[in-house]
């Protein structure tokens, strides 16, 4: 029998919970949904067209195709950093554990206009690609680069804290049984990690996927080819097109809602089996 | 919880040296980018010519932005005395979707509202090392040209109108000067969403043989960025740019400051706000200004929006609309 | 993983068994300090460069003018409002998320991320929506004088909108994998329901509750999009520091906008080493303890 709760002997369930949707619909909610009912001024057909235009299409393909590379790269040397983080000590290692939050820190316009200038064709970086005929800054590239950077502490931040928590003695009992430290890698700590890599890397696509500040700088924004959604929507807010604006937000919110909710339950269902297992 | 006791300290100590300027009444300009160094000398000769006429402190604040953007943050609440954007269309945009100033507010000061003026011009490098000479150059192959995105940035759609003009006149007619544009534009590698952004693609990321840039920014761009480095082409043709003013009656009405903000506008007409607009760059309404500084611009043939596109309603429909001739360039 | 996979098997070196060998422990360092010097050091190391490109006294000129003082004053404001209140927000979704079941769990966490994905163009905008002069609360607000958007309540309501998720995505994994039993136990102690909250629960993940209130405040310091929607730029008054960067950087003031920038990436490394601070510092605290 399905009950809204399953029993617990913890108390204070209905208060987190009422507080925690009280804030939410104050501060997320009710104003997400200003955008919709906003959208209601258009009809289903003008509301088609307005976020099917092939520009329209061919900026969703980059958005969401460089936000996911990026997270995708971001997933796995997040993982490699969090874990010599935790697991390695060498010479200015601390050092570097700070300066994991910069991307956090930095306003993203300061972001996209010091990538741009390091991976334009005269920039530090820039120039030792541009001999091999491979451009970055101002092409799809430069989103991509843009998008890692700012996605970077995500994964990091998320995997830190529970590797941290990983209790040796899982590990040893796996050596003593005879596993190698693959073995032990992959059957005892990667699972134990998988839900954090998760929810990095969902927060890390989730971010980039709205991300405006830096790639405005390094996209080069040409219609078609560098031109993320975002964008597009300022451009309608300057035609005074808020209806328009707010359909092409809206397509945004649910798209990316249905894949963190994906993820969610992704995460959620290896969590239930690795707990049966 | 050292970090708070440390950041109230901080916040406590700027307080206090934040709140020292003291003044009767405070204004509010919102304006466009361009326009910060022209309003930082303006403002602080209308505070010390005010002081001396009416005896009052006055406070300026200012607020740049895209234009288009600032008119959107009048027409949401944000309380502007003043503003003094890129297009006419921006202020008509306030007095049609926000009723906050009547739709003849052109007509209430001189000049059309229009205390300055400027143009578009073409900027090169030093030596002029692809021999540009006129707009014709722009579409040939083999040249990059930078400019900013028409869809966002107010400043570029006067240099696509710009362009289309030229095309229409040397070539004939709407079809042909569309074949020119689209050419044009397939020699822009960038498109920044920003006149400042492109600025900066064009100098310091050194992208691009020729950009397309307001005249006054051009000269400022060569004053503060290289003297030596980057040379004005005047183009035989060009579109006057004429950026508005307006007092916002019912912000200055609810904050009793009507007064003062129709006198701040009157002092752009003034021979000493005319000086500060020519000492930056941008051409003076007033004839007797304009004929001392004559030899700071170059005679460039100017044309009228009103007269080649029938006012900014109609050139925005057709050309920068969602579906009008700048997307259709992309289109294919 | 193959990076990992290769060698181990084959090694002749023979490794403790919960470690990897030497050299593969330092082929992974390098790997990993090999990307963050891509994306992040070099990135890092260039606005410092721009910054004091011109010589130090254009760089304490830049962070000291009034502008940007009062600019440092309103962000600091900001994120003294909104990390707080995210920080009761993030334990009491944590609480419940992470020590319950219940139904719609999943899509409560979803909504939790949103405002991640939602663009920062976006989240400003929606604020204009419900309290511009054309939105829902609009007219009523003039009427009143109530001054939200363009205004420092609309930056804080969008700071903290921002950052809404840090600290509860950060809290739930952690206490989730905690699982309940020591809260548990507590209840059969007879714990009250604060005395596990304080005693037991948050003790356990104060690494994550750092981690967390230390993103979400530089994040909070550093949001630019959404801010920047509805700060309506006045010099001065509505500007906060990452606005005044792109302010100065409009001006053609390169080296100030940067001297502004990297100020705000200090800000990072002092709560960075404030935490590396109280670690270890705590760390003493526990062996003090168990002896």
């Amino acid at each position: 029998m399905y009950t809204f709760k399953q029993h617990s002997v913890l108390p204070g369930f209905n208060l987190a919970l009422g507080f925690t949707l009280l804030y939410l619909s104050l501060i997320v909610l009710i104003p997400l949904s200003a955008a919709f009912v906003r959208t209601t001024a258009l009809t289903w057909p003008e509301f088609w067209n307005a976020v099917t235009t092939p520009r329209v299409v061919a900026s969703y393909r980059l958005t969401f195709g460089a936000s996911f590379a990026a997270a995708l790269v971001n997933a796995v040397f997040g993982l490699l950093v969090a874990w010599v983080l935790v697991r390695y000590r060498f010479p200015g290692k601390k050092m570097v554990d700070a300066l994991v939050d910069l991307p956090f820190a930095l306003p993203t316009a300061v972001a996209g206009i010091a990538l741009t200038a390091l991976y334009a064709g005269n920039g530090w970086i820039g120039q030792y690609f541009e001999p091999l005929g491979i451009k970055i800054a101002f092409t799809p590239i430069g989103v991509f680069v843009a998008l890692t950077f700012i996605g970077l502490p995500f994964v990091v931040r998320t995997v830190q804290p529970v590797l941290e928590d990983i209790e040796s003695e899982l590990e040893e009992a796996a050596a003593t049984l005879g596993a190698n430290r693959l073995q032990t890698f992959l059957r005892v700590i990667f699972p134990t990690l998988l839900p954090a890599l998760m929810t990095g890397f969902a927060l890390a696509f989730a971010r980039a996927i709205g991300e405006y500040g830096s790639v405005i700088f390094i996209a080069g924004n040409m219609p078609m080819v560098s031109e993320i959604t975002p964008l597009l929507i300022i451009t309608k807010l300057e035609q005074y097109d808020y209806a328009g604006a707010t359909a092409l937000a809206v397509v945004m919110l649910v798209i990316s809602f249905v894949m963190l909710l994906i993820i969610n339950l992704l995460q959620w269902w290896s969590r239930r089996r690795s707990v049966l297992a | 919880m050292k970090i708070k006791t440390w950041l109230t300290g901080l916040a406590a100590a700027t307080v206090l040296i934040g709140g020292s300027a003291w003044a009767d009444k405070t204004i509010l300009n919102v304006s466009y980018d361009p326009t910060r160094e022209l309003y930082q000398e303006f403002n602080a000769a209308f505070t010390k010519h005010w002081e001396e006429k009416a005896r009052e402190k006055v406070a300026i604040k200012q607020s740049h932005g895209g234009s288009g953007k600032q008119a959107r943050s009048v027409i949401d609440g944000l309380e502007a005395d003043v503003v003094t954007l890129a297009l006419a269309n921006d202020i008509d945009a306030i007095a049609e979707k926000a009723k906050l100033l009547p739709d003849g507010w052109q007509k209430r000061l001189a000049h059309n509202s229009t205390p300055y003026t400027s143009t578009i011009v073409l900027l090169v490098r030093k030596g002029n090392p692809k021999n540009i000479k006129d707009w014709n150059d722009l579409a040939r192959p083999g040249v990059s040209v930078i400019t900013p995105n028409p869809k966002t940035s107010g400043g570029a759609r006067w240099n696509y109108l710009a362009a289309w003009e030229y095309g229409k006149r040397t070539y004939g007619d709407d079809a042909q000067a569309k074949e020119f544009v689209t050419k044009l534009y397939k020699n822009v590698p960038v498109l920044d969403s920003g006149a400042r952004g492109s600025t900066t693609t064009f100098v310091e990321r050194g992208i691009g043989d020729v950009f397309i840039s307001w005249e006054n920014e051009a000269f400022l761009a060569i004053r503060e960025l290289g003297p030596n480095k980057f040379e004005i082409i005047a183009p035989s043709i060009s579109i006057l740019a004429e950026p508005s003013v307006a007092v916002i009656d019912k912000v200055v009405d609810k904050k009793g400051t009507c007064q003062v903000a129709e006198a701040y506008l009157q002092h752009l007409y003034s021979e000493q706000g005319q000086e500060i607009a020519a000492r930056n760059f941008y051409r003076p309404a007033n004839a007797r200004v304009a004929a001392k500084y004559a030899n700071q611009f170059p005679s460039i043939k100017l044309f009228r929006i009103d007269d080649a596109f029938g006012g900014w309603k109609n050139a925005h429909k057709l050309h920068f609309a969602d579906g009008g001739t700048f997307d259709q360039i992309y289109q294919k | 993983m193959t990076v990992i996979a290769l060698p181990v098997s084959s090694l002749a070196h023979r490794a403790r068994p919960t470690e990897e060998p030497v050299w593969v422990r330092w082929t992974l360092i390098g790997l990993a300090l090999a990307f963050l010097t891509l994306f992040l050091f070099v990135p890092l190391i260039s606005v410092f460069y721009e910054a004091l490109k011109k010589g130090w006294a254009v760089y304490i000129a830049a962070i000291t003018e009034p502008d940007a003082v009062s600019a440092i004053q309103l962000t600091l404001t900001a994120a003294a409002i909104a990390v707080p209140l995210n920080l009761i927000f993030g334990i009491a979704a944590a609480w419940a998320i992470a020590k319950f079941e219940f139904l719609g769990k999943n899509l409560l966490t979803t909504f939790i991320d949103l405002p991640f994905s939602v663009s920062p163009v976006v989240s400003g905008l929606i604020y204009v929506l419900v309290f511009g002069l054309q939105g829902w609360l609009g007219p009523w607000l003039a009427e009143h004088d109530i001054k939200v958007i363009f205004a420092v309540p609309g930056i804080v309501l969008a700071t903290i909108f921002v950052t809404v998720p840090f600290i509860a995505r950060e809290l739930i994994p952690l206490m989730q994998s905690q699982g309940t039993e020591e809260e548990e136990a507590a209840v059969v102690l007879g714990a009250r329901g604060w005395q596990i909250l304080f005693r037991v629960t948050l003790p356990n993940v104060k690494w994550g509750l750092l981690y967390g209130t230390i993103l979400c405040n530089a994040r909070a310091m550093g949001e630019f999009g959404a801010v920047s929607v509805v700060s309506g730029h006045i010099r001065g008054s509505t500007n906060t520091l990452p606005l005044h960067v792109e302010i100065l950087y409009n001006e053609y003031n390169f080296a100030a906008a940067f001297a502004v920038a990297s100020l705000l990436a200090m800000l990072a490394l002092v709560t960075l080493a404030l935490k590396t601070l109280i670690e270890s510092k705590n760390m003493q605290n526990d062996k003090g303890k168990n002896r």
